[in-house]
């Protein structure tokens, strides 16, 4: 491994070092409204990676001139990649707003967004429909 | 500019693999526009039938193997998007808009009594794009495509288990751990897609395949895969991967648990085998490995893990999630195999689990709907409460352990017989072995239903014929397609063979 | 918001220039980068900047939430039924050389259409995000802060 090959994959180094970082915040944050903002980081490092394949090196924006007139020596960037993340963007609009609204739910109902609370009322919950339901099943209760 | 290449008339006909994906997705904003819950159930109801009646003939069309190809405007594939419909996603496609049309009229009574009167025209609308979502999943033929129809369903799939959130609000945790767990799954698709895009440079699934066949050895080829199995294997709970689905459909509004059920851990199924058949070739060294080193052991343990955790649920609901964790498996086992029975099995249980579970979830909802909620003890004595009900159970249920005259033998022989060709006669010790574990859990509840006396002054109703009319025709598909399995196997085969035979154009 | 006047003032001047270059996109995107969603976008910023200075009261007076809502649905299908209108004439849905007698003009018309259809989505989808948002009971009363 060269130091011309780190350097020239520099934007999939940072891909990688972005998804793991914003995987890393999902896996291991209690909190409802900093896994969303990890989220966020992981979705945005797939954004990164597909702009990076679509680049061409020398290559420019792929628009065409106002007269239509194409020089064919001019060398375009990939723009497919671009419009798949414009979709992707959207979807990742939507989840966050979705996820948001989710927690404001969880507030509303549990008063809480730390997952140990939310998990701690939960086993309550359980442990008590375990009492209620379990003895007739002669089970866990 | 380039005009598009096609210039033929098409007709009716022809625009059928749009249409059975189109029709609920464009339905689905007129229900808002009208903003009456009526209409929206009416037009909900319409558009399955619709959408179900195309597929059929869609089947029909392409069950000798044929392959119909639909260039969505008018650019010609691999530029252009395609819609490729073949017996696989044909067979799929129906099932998927049949339970649809099946679910919708039980809808109506169910969601009444558990949803509040103003979400409820949006609940169809969600309802519609989900299952819009699911069809374009199947229908498509272009792999990112796959993933922005798989959001579609993904994103409105969390807002109806949300939807449960009015009877318990453990529905909103639910909701919330599959988000992020749909999320990342879905994340790791796109990831794995841009590396097939970087390695083949097109997005057309059937191109794809043309180009990735010489290249076995490419390692972005090969991280492609695994982030396009593990992408999936979330989606559908692939075993170590379920956390989200027990909780998602415990909690979940009964009609939403009934049709998640039936349909949409399958739809993901089924790009699995798209992408391991079609796009990847499984003689791939790979591919193989995986197959045999990771995906059959998981699915060995989905079968008995969840299956021994099911028979120790105190929840009618959850005891049925759990199950469908273990029933995930004995698809993905037939997948695992690497033959032609064993993919028709699989293909052939996406089908006949989809029909029993959607019936025995049916019948929770029922249960739900008299008693407040599905936990055993409160099911004592319904059998002679409820008897169309209870019935409708002891007949799903009997398919779901895979006796024989039901559909869930004819997988479970299929299964069994594949595993015998390659000589594993071990494998079909432990698929019967598992079918065992099944027998006590549903024989817990068959149990309790008959043999317990109800509580003093416990009295329960039938539930109306909207809902015992679609869980009796369930349930005699179950029967049906046990015994005439001319149709069902005929598709699956045909799909299996397609899967298999011709992962190339031809 | 009553006293920050430096703030009222600056957003009634910069509202309706937002609003304009909102339409600029809009209509210059089937031309130049821009089109429907970053159109949309930017209409939307415009009502939310509008309602987070002036209160969500007002802007609910410009744009009620059922309208909201329905003008976002109204734009899904004004796409979706661009693609709709083509399969009468025989075409694949989505060809919009269907529209017009030659296919170039089609092309174009079909874009305009359906870019203003996302647009419109976009739009009114943003603003029902902020107003769902918005519209909750605070937990912290501002005195609190």
């Amino acid at each position: 491994m060269t130091l011309e090959f780190i350097l020239g994959h520099l934007n999939y180094w940072l891909f990688i070092i972005l998804m793991m970082t914003g995987f890393y915040i999902v896996v291991s944050r209690g909190n409802y409204v900093k896994k969303i903002v990890g989220l966020n980081i992981f979705q945005v490092s797939v954004f990164m990676f597909y702009i990076s394949i679509g680049k061409v090196q020398g290559g420019t924006a792929p628009i065409f001139p106002v007269d239509l007139n194409i020089d064919p020596n001019v060398v375009y960037s990939n723009p497919l990649p671009h419009v798949l993340i414009l979709t992707a963007i959207v979807v990742g609009v939507a989840t966050t707003a979705l996820g948001l609204a989710l927690v404001v739910r969880i507030r509303e109902e549990y008063g809480s967004i730390e997952e140990d609370d939310i998990l701690e009322i939960e086993q309550h919950i359980q442990a008590e429909e375990n009492s209620e339901h379990g003895s007739a099943m002669g089970g866990r209760a | 500019m380039a005009t598009p290449a096609s210039s033929a008339v098409l007709t009716f006909t022809e625009h059928l693999p749009l249409l059975a994906v189109a029709v609920p997705l464009l339905t689905a904003p007129f229900c808002v526009l009208f903003g009456n819950r009526n209409i929206a159930w009416l037009l909900a109801g319409l558009a399955s039938i619709a959408s179900c009646l195309f597929s059929l003939h869609l089947l029909l069309q392409v069950i000798d193997g044929d392959i119909i190809s639909y260039h969505l405007g008018g650019w010609a594939p691999p530029l252009g998007i395609e819609y490729r419909i073949d017996a696989a996603n044909a067979f799929v496609l129906f099932l998927i808009s049949g339970i649809s049309s099946i679910v919708i009229p039980y809808a109506r009574r169910s969601i009444a009594h558990e949803i509040r009167l103003a979400s409820q025209t949006l609940f169809y609308c969600c309802y519609l794009l989900c299952f819009a979502g699911l069809l374009g999943v199947v229908a498509t033929g272009d792999a990112f495509n796959v993933f922005v129809f798989l959001e579609i369903s993904s994103l409105s799939t969390y807002v109806l288990i949300a939807m449960g959130a009015e009877r318990d609000k453990r529905a909103l945790t639910a909701a919330y751990d599959y988000l992020i767990m749909g999320t990342i799954g879905a994340t790791f698709f796109v990831i794995g897609i841009g590396f097939l895009y970087m390695a083949t440079g097109t997005l057309n699934m059937a191109d794809m395949a043309v180009r990735i066949a010489d290249l076995e050895g490419n390692r972005t080829v090969q991280a492609g895969f695994a982030f396009v199995v593990v992408g999936m294997g979330l989606k559908a709970a692939i075993y170590p991967m379920h956390l989200w689905l027990p909780r998602a459909y415990t909690f979940a509004p009964s009609v939403v648990t009934v049709f998640l059920a039936a349909t949409a851990t399958k739809a993901a199924i089924y790009v699995l085998m798209r992408f391991m058949f079609s796009v990847y070739q499984p003689s791939f060294m790979f591919e193989t490995h995986t197959l045999t080193w990771i995906i059959i052991p998981l699915a060995v343990l989905a079968m008995f893990a969840a299956s021994l955790i099911a028979v120790f649920q105190q929840d009618l609901k959850r005891l049925l999630a759990y199950s469908s964790v273990a029933q995930v498996g004995y698809m993905i086992l037939g997948i695992g195999l690497l033959n032609v029975t064993g993919l028709t099995a699989s293909i052939i249980h996406l089908f006949n689990h989809g029909i029993t579970k959607g019936a025995l979830f049916m019948v929770t909802g029922a249960f739900v709907m008299r008693k407040g909620s599905s936990f055993c003890d409160n099911l004592a004595g319904l059998g002679k409460q409820m008897p169309i009900t209870s019935g409708a159970f002891v007949i799903s249920g009997l398919s779901l352990i895979g006796v024989p005259g039901t559909a869930g033998f004819i997988s479970k022989w299929l299964l069994v017989t594949s595993a015998l060709e390659k000589g594993w006669w071990w494998m079909a010790i432990l698929i019967v072995g598992s079918s065992l574990l099944a027998i006590i859990y549903v024989w817990k509840i068959v149990e309790i239903l008959y043999f317990k006396e109800a509580p003093e002054g416990n009295t329960a109703k039938e539930v109306p014929y909207s809902m015992l009319i679609p869980m009796w025709v369930l349930a005699s598909v179950c029967i049906i397609s046990g015994i005439d399995t001319d149709l069902t196997y005929a598709a699956a085969k045909a799909a299996a063979d397609g899967l298999l035979g011709a992962g190339v154009v031809r | 918001m009553r006293h920050h006047l430096i703030l009222r003032v600056i957003t009634k001047l910069i509202v309706p220039p937002i609003l304009l270059f909102a339409l600029y996109v809009q209509f210059h995107g089937d031309y130049s980068p821009g089109g429907g969603f970053q159109a949309g976008v930017i209409f939307a910023a415009a009502l939310i900047l509008f309602g987070i200075v002036f209160g969500l009261r007002k802007v609910k007076r410009v744009l009620p939430p059922w309208l909201v809502i329905r003008l976002a649905a109204f734009g899904v299908l004004l796409y979706g039924g661009t693609g709709v209108v083509s399969l009468f004439v025989g075409k694949a849905f989505l060809d919009y050389s269907a529209l017009a007698a030659y296919p170039k003009d089609g092309q174009h018309y079909g874009i305009i259409a359906v870019e203003l259809g996302v647009g419109i989505a976009v739009a009114t989808v943003m603003v029902a995000i902020y107003y769902a948002f918005a519209s909750r009971p605070p937990r912290i009363n501002d005195e609190d802060w």
